[in-house]
């Protein structure tokens, strides 16, 4: 019961981190139309640009100036680069990102190398919150939580609220209305393309400490995230989110109970063979749980697309 | 992709028969010619180890195209369909009995069957629609086969992958490919077929489909065609090609890993074909030439090459989406108009500082990043031949110049070879 | 009576709680030349779309030669026998003029998706499409690209590739929209010889094509059809007038 207690937090503390990434990845798409392949190396730059700043200035200096620098360097891709392949069409844009991708890992790679670099939790949080059974439970993934769920209410507010927010989800439906209403719609896209980069960055800040700052980050985290906004519904806000917590709790739970898949078999009255050593399935026989914790998000992402080709939340494509 | 102009197949059905024949025919005798003498030009083992590695990439890089170039479906996990081309024709290997029933040239033909298979299982949910969604799931499919490739280990072989003995095979009119020689003729022979192959594809009523659904296709639709079957029957034919380049894969390398069908495979491939140029049939093999030399050659010289790369990527993307065949032809209309001698001049002024400016630009990079990351002590370094301390100031300066200077005069002389352009792209006399 | 080449009854459509199409029972006979009219956004387009399953209709069915199309895709639509060209310019850019017409011969020939057969071998395929370029007169602008031609150029090639196919059944949505007087005329020619024989459905707004061309014409307002009939009777209609009328009043307010 207590280590259930456990997996909870910890896979609200994954998803929480995966719905940072996918809600300022899923803004850029319903606005844009194209999915940014590069989105989790700005949450790598985001890491890099803190530990960076953390050297001189402390850890907190760098959870406020380094996503201020992504998110304008995003901004900056957007003018610079993006929207000048914008003309050529959707998948030369996509082609675009993918490359971007590729070269900040390796400009990250040039400037800092390949090791990992020593990027710590701060002294302040670096305590235990409290214990459920044995179990500690750090002061930072508290932090991390709220630091993720403050975003996530700020960022409803700005959408629901504000002036601002009523002509960003205007622009994206009706751009040219909004448009010839007298708004700059490019400058609107620079801008959500610079705070979901921004976004980005401050996962990567949070995350840096405590899943490690090395270059291949972006590409471990890369995928999922778009594994995630496939499943919860391109395009789809509250999508993302159900589908961030869903993968955070999917992978936490595979990973603490050692399930084999022989186990599962044999609930469901198939008994296990007597000779392994010849049978073509032996592998999927000794299976466990925490080795497949990783791949379990894409056969569910394969899962939803053969069964429900829109997305958990998503609208049915027309 | 706007400027897809595709080789027009109906120009040829113009002309006479038969001279038409010996004009589609004449670039495949060229190239064979060309893949006969390749070994007695270049003769050292390590050139035929790059020449077989460039012949698999052409032809992966070619299937590839079936996808990106005709039916412009964007994928980021084609690599595990050569993958498993690959491991399957590794396991047939292993399988002695099986193994010595057949030569050796048949065992791509196996890869092709289980990359086809394995395609259709894809394709049946995969090419409902293309654009976005079609490249997600290509990824997330790439990424799961890619991942259990270390679970299932009975096919796959965990992380030391599969390896395996080509010379077990029946022997091929006496010959057991035992020589690095006999292995280059066997995958000579495979790009010329495949490339065949997948050149007359293209002019098939399937192969035209694609391109029409491509460009458009709800229009397509209407004209009776289902968009999504047309996607499918190129998606499996390329997923064919791809496990036939797996199968000469295993045989040239004897060892297939996790590596073969990993997303940076697939990356390097879409690289490959995008560099090459998507817009012609004949885009992907220079993509496949020129990546395979840059590559080799490259990494040889510097620790940096994948940024290069990179670099070099992007910068297609952005200012040359026709990528190399796509300016090679633009200069056809030129030659048409027997105006290139307009171009020779201006080219030489504005690209060959441009190309010292960015040698420069790469000489100040490399010294960056030997300044950064050389041990302690370690303050030599050696570049374009010249060895000298990159913790003194002279050389920074040298190479600053160089840069500065080379990347002005280009960009000085850069209207002239504008006006040159448009003065020999017009049909008018020039003034 | 034979079976009318399109039958439509109860033919509805709404999109959320707005009612584009009120309930259209239609009947079109074989080799008629039917004209739809009506003011902007009585719903034409949508009729159009239903009709060819673009999309889904909340009631009602549609009939092709008395076969209901209810459900199917559009692909297997046109192998029964219709064919549509749209509002805006639907052709394939990249393509030479000739390509783009053989693409619609391709499925009618019998090639389906055969990767066996090359096309250029094909005398038939070939000169299927030529006749074709030369009905429409295009024959000399064969191997451009169809993004280049002009407006009124790509138009009639969509007219070639909609007639490619043989289907029997001709959708044609505001052929001659955005065109001069002598553009119109000449599509509207055009349309009159390469229809011969054939039933012909048209969207139009231009009376002077809708009246040379039309056998009978429905006059559809509001997503409902207030008269259907011969030209001369739907011209003297009171609903119509009131209806013309009544928009061309709104209009000025």
């Amino acid at each position: 019961m207590e280590l259930i207690l456990v997996n909870i937090i910890d896979g609200l503390v994954t998803g929480l981190l995966l719905f940072m990434l996918s809600a300022g990845l899923t803004l850029i798409f319903s606005m844009m139309g194209v999915l940014n392949f590069a989105h989790a190396s700005f949450y790598m730059l985001g890491a890099y640009f803190a530990y960076q700043i953390s050297i001189a200035l402390g850890f907190w200096m760098g959870l406020l100036i380094a996503p201020i620098i992504v998110g304008v360097l995003g901004a900056g891709v957007e003018r610079y680069g993006l929207r000048r392949v914008h003309q050529y069409g959707h998948v030369p844009e996509l082609i675009f990102t993918f490359g971007l991708a590729l070269l900040i890992e390796e400009l990250v790679q040039f400037i800092w190398g390949k090791n990992q670099m020593p990027f710590n939790i701060p002294e302040v949080l670096n305590y235990t919150a409290f214990s459920v059974a044995g179990n500690s439970i750090p002061a930072y993934k508290i932090f991390m939580i709220f630091i993720s769920v403050g975003i996530f209410m700020g960022l409803l507010y700005v959408l629901t609220k504000t002036r601002v927010g009523m002509i960003i989800q205007a622009a994206l439906s009706y751009p040219r209305t909004v448009e010839s209403l007298g708004h700059n719609v490019p400058l609107i896209f620079m801008g959500v393309f610079g705070v979901g980069t921004a976004l980005a960055g401050v996962a990567g800040v949070i995350a840096g400490p405590v899943l490690g700052t090395f270059p291949g980050m972006a590409f471990v985290l890369g995928s999922i995230v778009f594994v995630t906004i496939v499943i919860g519904g391109l395009g789809s806000l509250w999508g993302a989110l159900v589908a961030s917590l869903l993968i955070g709790w999917l992978t936490t739970f595979a990973k603490s109970y050692n399930l084999a898949m022989s186990d599962i078999f044999n609930a469901i009255g198939i008994s296990t063979p007597e000779n392994m050593d010849d049978n073509i399935f032996r592998d999927l026989w000794t299976v466990t749980s925490p080795q497949i914790a990783d791949i379990l998000p894409y056969i569910l992402m394969v899962m939803i697309l053969i069964f429900r080709p829109a997305g958990l939340l998503g609208k049915r494509e027309s | 992709m706007s400027n897809q102009l595709t080789t027009d197949p109906s120009k040829s059905a113009q002309r006479m028969r038969a001279g038409s024949m010996t004009m589609t025919l004449m670039p495949w005798i060229l190239a064979a010619g060309a893949l006969m003498l390749m070994p007695f030009i270049f003769t050292s083992s390590s050139a035929l180890t790059i020449m077989n590695q460039m012949w698999i990439t052409v032809i992966f890089a070619l299937a590839y195209n079936m996808l990106l170039g005709q039916g412009g479906m964007l994928s980021f996990g084609h690599a595990v369909y050569a993958g498993v081309g690959g491991f399957a024709c590794m396991h047939i290997m292993n399988a002695s009995d099986f193994f010595a029933s057949f030569p050796l040239p048949v065992l791509p033909v196996f890869g092709g069957i289980f990359g086809a298979g394995l395609a259709m299982i894809v394709g049946s949910f995969s090419t409902r629609s293309a654009g976005t969604v079609f490249a997600m799931i290509s990824l997330g499919v790439g990424e799961l086969i890619a991942a259990s490739s270390v679970i299932i280990v009975a096919f796959f072989g965990g992380e030391e992958g599969i390896s395996g003995d080509r010379t077990y095979a029946m022997p091929f009119f006496g010959n057991e490919f035992l020589q690095q020689i006999n292995v280059y003729y066997l995958t000579s022979f495979w790009v010329l077929l495949s490339a065949a192959l997948m050149y007359l594809w293209s002019r098939t009523p399937v192969g035209r489909m694609a391109n029409a659904v491509r460009d458009n296709p709800e229009r397509a639709e209407f004209l009776g065609y289902s968009a999504r079957w047309v996607r499918y029957y190129s998606f499996v034919a390329s997923g064919f090609f791809a496990g036939i380049a797996g199968g000469l894969f295993a045989i040239n390398y004897e060892i297939v890993t996790e590596e073969n069908l990993n997303t940076a495979s697939s990356g390097v491939i879409l690289l490959v074909t995008f560099l090459g140029g998507v817009g012609f049939f004949f885009g992907p093999i220079i993509g496949a030439i020129v990546f395979t030399l840059v590559q080799t050659v490259l990494s040889l010289q510097t620790e940096l090459w994948a940024f290069y790369a990179g670099s070099l990527f992007l910068a297609t993307v952005m200012f040359f989406p026709g990528g190399l065949a796509g300016l090679l032809m633009m200069h056809v209309p030129v030659f048409k108009l027997g105006k290139a001698k307009l171009l020779i001049e201006p080219y030489f002024k504005t690209l060959l500082p441009a190309a010292i400016g960015i040698l420069g630009l790469c000489a100040l990079v490399e010294m960056t990043f030997h300044f950064r990351h050389a041990t302690k002590g370690d303050n030599e370094m050696t570049l374009f031949w010249t060895t000298f301390d990159s913790h003194t100031v002279l050389p920074w300066l040298i190479a600053l110049a160089v840069t500065a200077v080379g990347l002005a005069i280009a960009k000085r002389t850069a209207p002239a070879l504008k006006e040159a352009w448009s003065d020999a792209n017009s049909a008018g006399e020039v003034s | 009576m034979s079976v009318p080449a399109l039958e439509l009854t109860g033919l509805t459509k709404s999109f959320g709680h707005a009612k584009i199409i009120r309930g259209i029972d239609l009947s079109i006979g074989k080799a008629e030349r039917h004209a739809i009219i009506g003011p902007n956004g009585a719903g034409k387009s949508t009729l159009f779309n239903l009709i060819t399953a673009r999309f889904a209709p909340t009631k009602g069915t549609v009939k092709l030669h008395g076969e209901d199309v209810i459900g199917l895709q559009p692909y297997q639509i046109n192998r029964k026998g219709l064919s549509r060209s749209f509002q805006i310019t639907n052709i394939f850019p990249a393509m030479t003029v000739f390509e783009n017409v053989r693409c619609a011969l391709l499925w009618s020939q019998g090639y389906k998706y055969s990767f066996w057969n090359l096309v250029n071998n094909s005398r038939r395929l070939t000169e299927g499409a030529d006749a074709i370029l030369d009905q429409i007169n295009l024959l000399e602008r064969r191997n451009l690209p169809a993004g280049t031609l002009s407006y009124a150029e790509q138009r009639a090639l969509e007219i070639g590739i909609t007639i490619a196919g043989g289907a029997d059944v001709i959708m044609l949505d505001e052929p001659t929209a955005g065109m001069s007087h002598s553009e119109t005329d000449y599509i509207t020619d055009l349309i009159m010889k390469v229809t011969e024989g054939k039933t012909l459905i048209m969207v139009e707004h231009d009376m002077g094509v809708v009246f040379g061309l039309a056998d009978r014409i429905s006059v559809l307002v509001y997503g409902e059809i207030i008269a259907t009939g011969k030209p001369a009777d739907v011209r003297a209609d009171p609903k119509v007038q009131e209806a013309y009328l009544g928009a061309a009043l709104e209009a000025e307010h």
